[in-house]
């Protein structure tokens, strides 16, 4: 983990610079997460594996459509932030937003549902995979323009400070999302009008198909936080333990009132883009380079050294909840057409529903 | 139709909107305004002038110039809890809050399974004024098109007291359009702290017997003075207010054309592809056979509007064009 100071000296940014996405150095548990369980670390992590797995193969049969972006390769940055923010707090995410929604607490069921287009769907069929929302949960959604629901993010952390303080807003985006002008909007807002909100950028090294160094001038998105007086921290994004440390950090400062901050998760997908991508803009090898810092194997294998055989149980727990997860998505119905046009507005004159 | 109701007062359609905007904050401590320069300054327009002395900064907030960001913030506080109403200094500037208004504000409720909507109200303001090309745009018919959105543009103080409030305790999007030509325009309010207008009810302003004038906002004065015209020539023109374009009252506009069988549309937008299209299309559909002509449309010409005054005059619709556009019709 690394502080960012947003009013940081040269030597500070220096520091950023040394921390490579690439960096294979090995993981080392910082002393402020010792208390993390891994059990439970573990067992999210494979969860939004699974979940994404059977997503996938669910698209290739032809079970579900439109755009699906697999999270596989960056569970430990949705698994460790998640277990960081608190119930209350507000969560917003971009598109690749399943595991997102499963670590707040929503139904893999009615998530994989949702992917099939069923009424059971946590978006009643609405949605689809972008757009995964849980009001109840202050789970505001996944959104699909890249950048737009930033600002959203900055209204409700205005919310929080107003109606409950204490309470932030945690907005996860893309390094690409970094290069729209929402971002500047944003972050300028939420600066000034000293905002509880976290920008939480999940830098997986790619906007679609285009290297961020192709893309963005200064591709360190924590570097950035120095534009807006925020301070920053920069993560890697495949260790659960420091995405955990730097979240309890920037989290904390957040919470304190002292105004907003970015967080960014240097991490890497293991598949394409989306469903559709056919990966002509990346290397094989560096693909199977980033497969050897797979977020899931080094917590596995230090778990199976403690009880190799509780490994195998949650294995086969996630697996039957994944499994039934598809066999209730196979099962619910679709949407009744008679219901299409409900939920456009409330009432037609404006006035209230109750 | 919406009769208002007893006892009523002289205001203009700023002070209307302003004492909406007052007595809605005094009730409800969940409404929040944000915009350029609404706080200090009073307003580009005076609408929101003294708010910040009563209610102060934290409530009127004033914002960087970021139309986007007025738009997104006021979106998501509205997602929190808050009832945000923000103010975009032109309709022009909404171009660059498009993505906040029609893939945000107008899409939550239903993309998200009807779990939640964004109640905030926009308010935007149309006009001209050798303002040229950029800053003398109404984007009505825009709005409009967009399933998710109310939009609704009052013509007169009282419709702008209770539509204005109408907007502020409903749970979804209002794109509130104003016109920078009528805020000195008086009239009567109502003086009831709960006067509310429900959207898509048109006002019958005037009625007649030869032809409707369907207007909205800037328009229907213009419609009335129209019709003033046309009355000393025998011609008796019925002028109906839409107030509200989405919903549009198409109930109304039938029962208007089953009275008059002759239809001009008046608006300030480019014809092509404009709400007097849509009008047009309404009345095909549910009442060709009460239609003895075409319907009429005055509207802008379709030009990115000029500096210079004589060619500013000549791409507006005026009086003498809706005149014209009746006697078309009736001879």
């Amino acid at each position: 983990m690394t502080v960012v100071n947003g009013l940081s000296t040269e030597n500070e940014l220096t520091m950023v610079l040394a921390l490579s996405p690439q960096s294979t150095a090995p993981n080392v548990v910082p002393a402020a997460v010792a208390d993390l369980d891994l059990w439970d670390v573990h067992r999210a992590m494979l969860r939004v594996r699974r979940f994404e797995e059977l997503a996938g193969q669910s698209y290739a049969a032809g079970k579900v459509g439109g755009f699906l972006h697999l999270a596989i390769g960056e569970e430990a940055v949705c698994v460790g932030a998640t277990s960081v923010l608190a119930p209350h707090d507000h969560l917003l995410t971009h598109y690749r937003d399943h595991g997102w929604a499963l670590m707040r607490g929503m139904d893999a069921g009615r998530c994989m549902a949702e992917l099939f287009g069923k009424a059971t769907g946590v978006s009643g069929g609405r949605g689809g995979s972008m757009h995964f929302a849980d009001a109840e949960r202050r789970m505001w959604g996944g959104y699909a323009i890249v950048g737009g629901h930033l600002t959203l993010a900055t209204g409700l952390a205005w919310a929080a400070k107003v109606q409950e303080p204490g309470t932030i807003a945690c907005v996860v985006f893309g390094e690409g999302a970094s290069n729209i002008g929402e971002f500047h909007e944003a972050a300028n807002l939420a600066a000034t009008w000293n905002l509880p909100i976290l920008f939480l950028c999940e830098n997986n090294g790619f906007g679609m198909g285009t290297r961020s160094e192709r893309a963005a001038a200064v591709p360190d998105v924590a570097r950035r936080a120095a534009a807006y007086g925020m301070p920053a921290w920069q993560v890697d994004g495949m260790d659960v333990h420091d995405v955990v440390a730097g979240m309890r950090e920037a989290c904390a400062f957040v919470r304190s009132g002292e105004g907003p901050a970015i967080l960014e998760a240097h991490t890497y997908r293991f598949r394409g883009h989306s469903m559709a991508d056919p990966e002509l803009y990346r290397d094989k090898q560096e693909v199977e380079v980033m497969k050897a810092r797979d977020p899931l194997a080094g917590v596995v294998s230090a778990l199976r050294e403690i009880d190799a055989a509780r490994v195998e149980e949650i294995t086969a727990e996630v697996e039957r909840e994944m499994q039934a997860a598809v066999e209730f998505a196979e099962t619910s119905p679709f949407p009744d057409l008679s219901t299409l046009d409900e939920g456009i507005v409330a009432r037609p004159d404006g006035l209230t529903r109750s | 139709m919406t009769a208002v109701a007893a006892p009523t007062r002289t205001v203009t359609i700023r002070d209307a909107l302003r004492e909406t905007l007052r007595a809605e904050m005094q009730r409800d401590p969940r409404v929040v305004l944000l915009g350029e320069d609404i706080g200090a300054y009073g307003g580009s327009y005076a609408v929101t002038r003294g708010l910040v002395d009563e209610f102060g900064s934290e409530r009127v907030r004033d914002t960087p110039i970021a139309e986007s960001a007025i738009v997104g913030a006021a979106v998501g506080a509205a997602m929190g809890g808050l009832r945000p109403v923000a103010e975009l200094m032109t309709t022009n500037f909404a171009l660059v809050a498009i993505d906040q208004i029609v893939n945000h504000a107008a899409k939550l409720r239903h993309m998200f399974g009807d779990q939640f909507g964004a109640p905030v109200v926009i308010r935007m303001v149309n006009g001209w004024g050798q303002l040229a090309a950029t800053h003398s745009q109404s984007f009505d018919a825009w709005f409009a098109h967009v399933p998710g959105l109310h939009v609704v543009a009052p013509s007169n103080p009282a419709d702008a007291a209770g539509l204005l409030r109408n907007a502020m305790r409903g749970e979804d999007p209002v794109v509130f359009i104003e016109h920078s030509r009528q805020y000195a325009q008086k009239g009567e309010a109502a003086d009831d702290p709960d006067h509310v207008v429900p959207f898509g009810r048109a006002r019958l302003v005037r009625p007649g017997r030869d032809v409707t004038l369907v207007a909205w906002s800037y328009c229907v004065p213009m419609a009335e003075a129209a019709a003033d015209r046309l009355a000393k020539d025998g011609i008796e023109a019925e002028v109906l207010d839409l107030r509200s374009l989405r919903p549009l009252d198409r109930e109304a506009l039938v029962e208007s054309v089953r009275r008059t069988h002759r239809v001009v549309c008046v608006e300030e937008s480019w014809r092509s592809f404009g709400v007097g299209a849509e009008v047009a299309a309404t009345l095909q559909d549910l009442a060709f056979d009460e239609l003895d002509a075409p319907v009429g449309r005055v509207a802008a010409r379709e030009v990115p509007m000029p500096y210079s005054k004589p060619l500013e005059a000549a791409c507006l619709p005026a009086v003498d064009d809706v005149v014209a556009a009746v006697r078309a019709q009736i001879s």
